[in-house]
């Protein structure tokens, strides 16, 4: 190991050479944990740093990349009528969403990398870790068939305005992930909009180019597959023009109700994800291992995610009590909607994602701990609101989690001001109690398990 | 009074189960929701129920002449019965502050019990950087080749020159040490084999308050007292309201305090009677709660006693202030004693003789046998380490969090009750961050700690941004937002250093948060920088 230590110093570029020395120290420190010392301060420190508590979240999304990769071949493969079966095809609908995740991946690092390497050069500071986890979010959310020019564009606005801007990882207001994906939304909303499916292949206004553009990876893997006498990608490879269409489940929910959507999905389809949606978001089981992963590690907060479910259980129950109890032809699709059971709205659309793992995010959230209930609350309760009352926006996370990003520290400035208040009023409780005792010093013997005096405080346990 | 409170609450939830069953039920009947709260609401209707009857029979208890407040009569038993640990007999009828929050790191090479009388260091020296509030270039008023007794005056501050500064050993002065700018860094004694002290005309039992605060000034034992906010020497013409002292350290390896007082426990007497002529208010100890028996400082008498039980920092005498009754600025100022200073001052009232004699622990994995030795302050550490072989080492005086690193050629700081010996951990560790295969403490759950192990000094990842995970709430057991200070700090806003406590905090107090920093800041380094700055605004 010292070998390859010195192996890898050899490289070191000059300090003078700014933009190699950064890239050069954000490799030597993935690679090594260095050997550097503390100075000044204490001696000894804690074994975690940045670098660990963001891949332990990466580590969380794993499960996720498995499944979604899986289900994009999936997903096309149902949609033009070949391999339905889970497990049919399985190789082709493993190497089909591959073909679409790895350049999404690729892209996502090269451009959101770069830029952070480029502006740890400039303001002279090594390589901060966040981009580890936007990056590993940022394909998770995003459809299969993104066009790779839109992905970057989306990259480098969220990067450059959402973080370098206010400073780099540690400073930002918003969630990076989420700002990549809000610019896209905002920006082509005719694709994007999230209340027609999203099924790899298949072609839209918008992305026609892209949809076709891997033809010649279907063609290279179809030699390799029918040189091995395995089965090939043939038609399934090619983008179909006019397919299938439909919409999210979310999509008509926001029409017909549970009863719209139960006609074209199963309740097991929706919880298991085996539905067309962006890449990474729709499994329920996958997400819930990813979210007791992260609060059993302490990773993720636990009262975000906490405070997100009470917070959508009262939205929806609330909700369910304001809709009318029958509900007929002619009910407006709005109050069909509300009706929807608590845990059916759950296990739709990407509440559990996005309350896991964007919500939790240490940088944008509120930094108290009181301040993160009410944050993981309010979250789910406005985000419920967009979804099911505001026709213009199937599905609510992305911008409630963005406003309450906003108003984090709104709630932190209240919970601080009432941090200060508490301990003021605590002093001069003690200091009324302390007069009382020395004006009653000698007569009584104060503060034992006989006496009436309990001490003032409400930080120790008096037991 | 609180049964009549419950009785009331009880009927509340009554009105509120029969409200929301009724709502629901015209919502949406036959789904599984409404049998759901169906349930529940019956549930609560037996509760209350039960509720009632256990609130009759209360009230009927406290008439028969029961207390309710001391003796559990109901039916419940409450949160503190349910939750409570098992505590030592001992602590029946005390005053005991239980600490959750904070974090023992597990270290190999804590000192063992036996004080070592053979080691001797022979030299001692006093260090002015050691008190925080002095000039840089403080008066020196001994030259090399000259002979003290202990107690003798060997410098003073020039703005300050009511507080003398005494020699901690009788002996010659062979070195006065200077560091930038002619700062003075230490005046180094060679000890003679017998130790003479001074001599003293102690004050009389019933002597004013002024006279006892000018002997103590003029005696060369009042720096051992320190004042907070901001932990500078004590100002002598201030009357504090209360004096604290903590009389156990929870800190990493620390002395065994109980070893302190082994044989002195009348001179310790002493100097708490003299503290409580020192102050209006009450002086207060902070007892350890944490083991089997009664800390042997339990039978002081004179002094408020509070137990705290719980993981580091809960012998900080910082912490214990918060929790018995914060510091502040103006009519809060407190004086705080570490058990050496104050058993100097009980010898100077009990023999009329200056000492600065302690039990130190030389403790860490690095050295063949840890344990305790009787010194004086200000002992070379190379000396009283002598027989140890060091390599690649870094010796510290103080403890992990605290110390500082003075090396072999080192002495002993003022206040410090330790010596400790760490590796250096300069080796790169192949994916170090990913996969941590040598041993290491964390708070985290990822990196599980299953033994006590031989730490070193390697930082363990890189400075970074503040980024909140709030591990800083769970190491701190302070009502104290430790994050948002720092970075009021940082921006010097002095309304909110204010308002979040930086009053109550000093160095010591933030040490662990440091050690847990993911983002490896110096919070002791800043959190100085910010007692300075509201020191300079007065």
């Amino acid at each position: 190991m010292k070998a390859l230590h010195d192996f890898v110093k050899k490289f070191e570029p000059d300090h003078n050479n700014k933009l190699a020395h950064t890239t050069y120290d954000a490799f030597y420190t993935f690679l090594f944990q260095p050997p550097t010392v503390t100075k000044g301060g204490v001696h000894i420190k804690d074994g975690m740093d940045l670098k660990r508590l963001m891949v332990h979240v990466v580590l969380a999304l794993q499960l996720l990349y498995v499944f979604g990769t899986w289900n994009i071949g999936h997903q096309h493969f149902v949609a033009i009528g070949e391999h339905t079966g889970l497990l049919e095809g399985f190789l082709l609908k493993v190497v089909y969403g591959l073909i679409q995740v790895l350049p999404i991946f690729v892209v996502t690092h090269v451009v959101g990398l770069g830029i952070e390497f480029f502006y740890a050069a400039r303001k002279g500071h090594s390589v901060e870790e966040g981009f580890l986890v936007s990056g590993a979010l940022i394909p998770l959310i995003m459809p299969p068939d993104i066009p790779l020019v839109w992905l970057a564009v989306a990259i480098a606005f969220a990067v450059v305005l959402g973080k370098e801007a206010f400073g780099g990882t540690g400073m930002n207001i918003w969630n990076v992930a989420l700002l990549a994906r809000v610019f896209i939304f905002f920006a082509y909303p005719t694709t994007i909009s999230g209340d027609e499916v999203w099924i790899s292949g298949i072609e839209k206004v918008g992305t026609e180019y892209f949809a076709a553009s891997y033809g010649w990876a279907h063609h290279a893997f179809d030699w390799i597959f029918s040189g091995l006498g395995l089965a090939t990608f043939g038609e399934g490879g090619q983008a179909v023009v006019d397919g299938f269409t439909g919409a999210t489940p979310l999509g008509i929910a926001a029409k017909e109700g549970w009863a719209g959507v139960e006609a074209v999905y199963t309740e097991g389809q929706i919880f298991w994800g085996t539905i067309p949606g962006s890449i990474g978001e729709t499994s329920v089981p996958l997400i819930v291992i990813g979210m007791i992963f992260l609060m059993v590690t302490r990773i993720a907060d636990y009262r975000v995610i906490v405070g997100g479910l009470i917070g959508f259980f009262v939205a929806a129950l609330m909700m369910n009590a304001i809709a009318p109890a029958d509900l007929g032809p002619d009910t407006p699709g709005v109050f069909k909607f509300m009706a929807i059971h608590p845990l059916r709205q759950l296990m739709m659309g990407s509440f559990l994602f996005a309350i896991t793992f964007m919500a939790t995010d240490p940088v944008s959230s509120a930094d108290t701990p009181t301040g993160k209930w009410i944050y993981g609350f309010l979250i789910a309760f406005i985000g419920l609101i967009i979804r099911v009352m505001n026709p213009a926006y199937p599905e609510g996370w992305m911008l409630s989690i963005l406003l309450m990003n906003t108003f984090a520290p709104l709630i932190d400035h209240y919970v601080y001001q009432a941090n200060a208040k508490r301990r003021a009023k605590r002093t001069s409780a003690m200091a009324k109690q302390r007069d009382e005792l020395i004006t009653r010093r000698g007569d009584i013997k104060v503060f034992n398990g006989d006496s009436d005096y309990r001490p003032v405080g409400n930080a120790g346990t008096y037991q | 009074m609180r049964s009549i409170k419950q009785l009331t609450g009880g009927l509340f939830l009554l009105l509120l189960a029969n409200f929301t069953l009724q709502s629901q039920a015209a919502a949406s009947g036959g789904n599984l929701l409404f049998y759901g709260l169906a349930g529940l609401a019956l549930l609560i209707f037996f509760f209350i129920v039960v509720s009632v009857a256990d609130n009759f029979m209360v009230i009927e208890s406290n008439q028969s002449g029961i207390n309710g407040e001391k003796a559990n009569m109901g039916l419940y038993p409450r949160i503190n019965e349910l939750f409570s640990s098992k505590k030592p007999g001992f602590l029946d009828k005390e005053h005991v502050y239980t600490l959750r929050k904070g974090y023992d790191i597990p270290l190999e090479g804590a000192a063992s019990t036996n004080v070592d009388t053979q080691t001797k260091a022979t030299r001692f020296a006093i260090m002015p950087p050691d008190f925080v509030g002095l000039m840089p270039i403080p008066k020196v008023t001994v030259e090399v080749g000259d002979t003290v007794k202990a107690g003798d005056t060997v410098f003073y501050d020039k703005q300050l020159d009511r507080i003398k500064f005494a020699a901690p050993v009788s002996g010659e002065v062979i070195e006065i040490k200077r560091g930038l700018k002619r700062a003075i860094d230490a005046i180094v004694i060679l000890a003679d084999n017998n130790q003479v002290s001074r001599a003293y005309t102690v004050p009389a039992a019933n002597a004013s308050r002024s006279e006892l605060v000018e002997f103590l000034l003029e005696s060369g034992a009042w720096p051992g007292i320190r004042q907070r906010p901001y932990n500078v020497v004590a100002d002598p013409d201030l009357v504090p309201r209360d004096i604290f002292v903590s009389t156990f350290d929870t800190a990493p390896l620390a002395a065994d305090s109980a070893l302190a007082i082994a044989g002195r426990k009348a001179a310790f007497q002493a100097g708490i009677d003299v503290l409580n002529r020192l102050t209006d208010g009450l002086v207060y100890l902070g007892l350890d709660g944490r083991g089997d028996t009664a800390s042997p400082y339990a039978s002081i008498v004179h002094a408020e006693k509070r137990y705290f039980r719980g993981p580091h920092p809960a012998g900080n005498v910082g912490v214990q202030i918060h929790h018995i009754h914060p510091a502040g600025v103006g009519a809060d100022t407190v004086w705080t004693l570490d058990v050496n200073a104050v058993l100097t001052i009980g010898e100077l009232f009990l023999h009329g003789r200056y000492t600065t004699q302690r039990v130190v622990a030389l403790a860490g994995a690095e050295l063949a046998t840890p344990r305790h030795v009787a010194t004086h302050a200000g002992a070379n550490l190379g000396e009283l380490l002598k027989g140890e072989t060091l390599t690649n080492v870094r010796v510290l005086s103080g403890d992990v969090l605290t110390g500082s690193a003075v090396g072999t050629e080192g002495f002993l700081g003022f206040f410090d009750r330790q010596v400790t010996v760490l590796a250096e951990g300069d080796q790169p560790e192949l994916f170090g961050w990913l996969l941590p295969l040598k041993a290491r403490a964390s708070i985290s759950p990822t990196i599980p700690t299953f033994s006590k192990f031989a730490a070193t000094t390697n930082t363990h990842g890189e400075r970074r941004a503040f980024v909140v995970n709030n591990d800083y709430e769970q190491v701190m057991p302070m009502d104290i937002y430790t994050q948002q200070l720092m970075k009021a700090i940082m921006i010097n806003d002095f309304e909110a250093m204010e308002g979040l406590g930086i009053y109550e905090l000093v160095e010591e107090d933030v040490a662990l948060a440091e050690f847990v920093c993911v983002s490896k800041q110096p919070l002791q380094t800043i959190l100085r920088d910010g007692l300075t700055t509201m020191m300079q605004q007065g």
